[in-house]
């Protein structure tokens, strides 16, 4: 065991996107920043993974919708080797019989598709960006505390509500209507067409344990909007898969002067009694610092790394109490060449594909998760992201990655024994509108949300680190008592996804909690 | 227990005897149980405490039972006294707090072995403990009707317990645990209270209540034992300056509005608060507030007159700086004394207040001013209560 010298002003733990973007902004504020990392690569959830020979693929998140661009254009991402290959895609709700349908990020394009549901698309559309706007302008500020009368907070408070009395009058009734209810119902106000409906719906249900019925899948659904407030027309892809996004990011804090140290495993946060001084590495390394920032998600924070009987009750009960059951698996296949999909052109392959009928096969769906059980007919959202980058796979060959929905990380049975017919039962899903694609595999894998939840460390499988839903955001995220970043330890800060505003590879969370730190100086 | 669609309130093991007491048939309901108001007279069982001997079943209090290696850490973290300075064999009054510092109960803690604990609490708070369990290897369990208790309180007390054939029990120190071979089974003394005066606690499994309660009243039969109510306690306790939960101060959990629970240091209990341990409830706040200044004070007060100064305002001139909590005119202590809560700056000791004291003579309302001085402590606190070995009388 060995104490290095107390030379850190800040330690955090994890080079996720947003630990890497945290430490990036607190170390150009001149503090000296080391980021500790159990993975041998950075980047956390945004990684690339070679799960077959030659064949490599976005691990976790596959698309790049809503990356902030302050923090791109702050940290100079593109000059540390970010390029998107590929930008503003489509997306396409798969029918079996070929006639789809492609949303566009104004428009509906499909033979099945009515005129008024195309009007009513760009109506919906348009509202529907006034209202994540309205979320954004929250969303680049801390959470305001509603008691204390800080001025910075109420102005917060105040400018939501300016923005939403600003949306006039018929849209704000709509917003305080919309917000907390389910997506099913809105989508039947708007629309007629079923697998538009879906196509939309599953925006509000992807990476959550909840269905189209479930309150607060409209929320889920503009949170994932924010994408278009700040300036993405659709998803992108990243040349390299998304571990190069942190690939560039570590390269970026690493240019001001954070330290990365990877394959280092945080074994716990040290405290004397209720103040942070460091963190012991497995293996022993004790290293101190006077602040540590944590960008693993809450429960891991306080349970594993902290310890439930190192803080008070009241806030282990609520960080217990945070929602966070994961419900997404990845599928990915190595395949010899391109697949047909019926009905549709090569360059729509590249596209964003979505198969899911309609609300109702999302909700039956879900049903399965409700109660421990995987869903027999999944939702899927299926990026070929060879076809825009050919750095991913040998010549010729592609490689397609599908988050599938419904897996729940406690599955009843247990995923060692069901892994391997849930994959063949996605396989199969997919091939009912790619027939022959089982011919092209090469090789496959299925990772289940405990296989996330210990590639990535994140509690529950669970993309966002705790639901995003309108009890767990803002000033509830990712606990009432905890927001601002800081925690009920003196020295311990929040800077992942479960904190505000929430997940996504946006950047945010890790961009307001450096703000939040360097804004309270020596006393931070 | 039985279940309760047959009886809404509970019995304890003690109920046979108790009821055949209980001349006046007054009944009060405590945390789920029947409990006697008073047997006889209010009066004679408060002076059967101070000049004899009172009993009183307790049986109703909770009382949780914690072991596993985590115990006392368990503990230590849930109370904001240091557990570890509690020897096994030793009894501790405690409180706990929320996570803002706010008293949520106060209660004993019974150090049986080690890493075997006994807490005894006025509020039902399982789902607090096993919600501050996790992360420690402990077992909590309530055995609240698994324990039969009787306190006995008064001088004649440790003179009973001696004709009752327990050896060697003017020895035990106050705050002490000593057990004893009865019926059988094994008894459970502990000098402990809440009279503030020479008394003990009878600790027994429920099957051998009765035979406890037979035995105990014929060897006190020549002692002037009396059984007695939640009347004459709650006279004795405000007398010896005890607080009592749910009336001196709401348990944090249990207030509704903002700013109505109150802080160790704001019920005088600061002295409960250890600073030098590890993490507990309640600590980064109670530090806060010891670093700030608390909101109120909690006084005794000595009133003058005889009218019980309950639920008054108490003034500074005109202004009011605060209410009464409990008030009892104290027939030993002869002193009308009141427990208060003033704001912070205000209730020093020795400092003049005034309360204002309504009370009724014949459907007729009154109102005195009456002048109240800050005093450091209640009046009553005899050398009895700590004298070992206890005397007989």
């Amino acid at each position: 065991m060995t104490d290095s010298q107390s030379n850190y002003d800040v330690i955090v733990v994890g080079a996720g996107h947003n630990g890497l973007i945290c430490a990036s902004y607190l170390a150009r504020a001149g503090r000296k920043v080391l980021v500790v990392e159990v993975n041998s690569a950075p980047g956390g959830a945004a990684a690339t993974r070679e799960f077959s020979k030659g064949f490599s693929v976005s691990a976790c998140a596959h698309w790049l919708y809503q990356l902030n661009p302050k923090v791109l254009k702050n940290l100079a991402l593109e000059s540390h080797g970010l390029e998107f290959v590929a930008r503003d895609l489509d997306t396409i709700a798969l029918a079996k019989d070929g006639n789809h349908i492609v949303l566009s990020s104004d428009s509906i394009e499909g033979e099945s598709l009515t005129d008024s549901d195309k009007l009513a698309y760009q109506r919906f559309n348009q509202q529907m960006l006034k209202f994540s706007k309205l979320l954004a302008s929250a969303f680049e500020r801390r959470a305001p505390k509603l008691l204390d009368r800080n001025f910075t907070d109420l102005a917060t408070l105040a400018k939501l509500g300016f923005g939403m009395k600003m949306l006039g009058r018929e849209d704000m009734r709509d917003f305080i209507r919309l917000v907390l209810i389910n997506i099913y119902d809105v989508m039947e106000e708007n629309f007629d067409n079923e697998l538009l409906k879906a196509a939309i719906s599953i925006d509000g249900v992807l990476g959550s344990h909840m269905g189209p019925r479930s309150p607060n899948t409209v929320f889920g659904y503009l949170y994932r909007r924010l994408g278009d407030v700040y300036g993405y027309k659709g998803p992108a892809v990243i040349k390299g898969g998304m571990g190069a996004l942190g690939e560039a990011i570590a390269a970026s804090a690493q240019s001001s002067g954070v330290e990365l140290r990877t394959d280092a495993a945080v074994a716990k946060i040290n405290l004397d009694v209720n103040k942070v001084t460091g963190v012991t590495l497995v293996g022993g390394e004790v290293i101190d610092a006077d602040l540590v920032v944590s960008n693993a998600d809450p429960k891991t924070t306080f349970e594993k790394l902290i310890g439930f009987r190192n803080i008070e009750t009241g806030v282990a009960r609520r960080v217990s109490n945070i929602r966070s059951r994961g419900n997404a698996a990845k599928l990915h296949l190595a395949l010899k060449r391109l697949p047909d999909f019926t009905g549709l052109s090569d360059a729509q392959k590249g596209q964003r594909l979505i198969i899911a009928p309609t609300m109702n096969y999302i909700e039956l769906a879900f049903n399965a998760a409700k109660y421990g059980e995987y869903s027999e007919q999944p939702a899927l959202d299926i990026s070929i992201a060879s076809l825009h980058d050919d750095s991913l796979v040998p010549a010729g060959s592609q490689v397609l990655s599908a988050i599938v929905q419904y897996a729940p990380h406690d599955l009843k049975q247990g995923w060692e024994v069901a892994k391997e017919p849930f994959k063949n039962l996605v396989i199969d899903c997919i091939a009912q509108y790619a027939p022959g694609i089982k011919e092209l595999i090469v090789s496959s894998e299925l990772l289940t949300p405990q296989d996330l939840a210990s590639e990535f460390h994140m509690t529950g499988g669970h993309w966002h680190h705790g639901e995003l839903s309108v009890d767990q955001v803002m000033m509830m995220r990712p606990f009432p008592g905890a927001s601002q970043y800081g925690t009920s330890v003196e020295g311990l800060y929040l800077c992942g996804a479960g904190a505000h505003p929430g997940g996504g590879v946006m950047g945010l969370a890790g961009r307001n909690a450096a703000t939040e730190i360097i804004k309270r100086g020596d006393a931070a | 227990m039985r279940p309760h669609d047959e009886t809404m309130l509970l019995q304890t093991p003690f109920h046979a005897r108790i009821a055949k007491a209980c001349e006046l048939n007054q009944w009060d309901e405590w945390k789920g149980y029947t409990t006697p108001h008073a047997y006889t007279e209010v009066e004679q069982e408060y002076f059967a405490i101070r000049n004899s001997s009172g009993v009183f079943d307790l049986t109703p209090m909770m009382k949780y039972r914690i072991t596993g290696p985590d115990a006392e850490a368990f503990l230590n973290r849930l109370l904001t006294r240091d557990i570890r300075k509690v020897k096994v064999g030793r009894v501790a009054y405690a409180v706990w707090c929320d996570d803002g510092g706010q008293v949520m109960d106060d209660g004993t803690v019974f150090h049986l072995g080690r890493n075997d604990y006994r807490l005894c609490a006025y509020s039902r708070m399982m789902d607090w403990m096993q919600w501050s369990a996790m992360g420690f290897d402990v077992t909590i369990v309530d055995e609240t009707a698994a324990v039969a208790a009787l306190a006995i309180q008064g001088p004649t007390s440790c003179a009973i317990l001696k004709a009752m054939g327990f050896e060697g029990i003017e020895s035990l120190k106050p705050f002490g645990i000593r057990t004893f071979a009865f019926d059988g089974v094994i008894l459970m003394v502990s000098r402990t209270g809440f009279t503030g005066d020479l008394g003990y606690e009878l600790w027994i499994e429920p099957d051998k209540a009765e035979s406890l309660w037979d035995k105990l009243f014929a060897a006190g039969k020549n002692f002037g034992i009396k059984p007695i109510g939640g009347a004459a306690l709650e006279l004795a306790r405000i007398e010896a300056g005890f607080l009592q939960a749910g009336t001196d101060f709401v348990p944090a959990e249990e207030t509704v509005r903002m700013g109505r629970s109150r802080s160790p240091f704001e019920l005088g209990l600061g002295w409960l608060v250890s600073f030098d341990k590890p993490i507990f409830n309640g600590r980064r706040a109670l530090l806060e507030e010891k670093k700030n200044g608390s909101r109120y004070r909690f006084v005794y007060l000595d009133v003058e007159g005889n009218k019980p100064a309950e639920h008054s305002f108490i003034l500074k001139g005109n202004k009011v700086v605060g209410t009464v909590t409990s008030a009892a005119w104290c027939p030993t202590a002869k002193s009308n004394i009141a427990f208060a809560q003033v704001e912070a700056r205000y209730g020093k000791p020795g400092e003049k207040l005034i309360a204002e004291v309504y009370y009724q003579r014949e459907l007729q309302w009154s109102r005195v001013l009456a002048k109240c001085t800050v005093i450091e402590s209640t009046v009553f606190n005899p050398p009895r209560r700590r004298q070992t070995p206890a005397a007989d009388y």
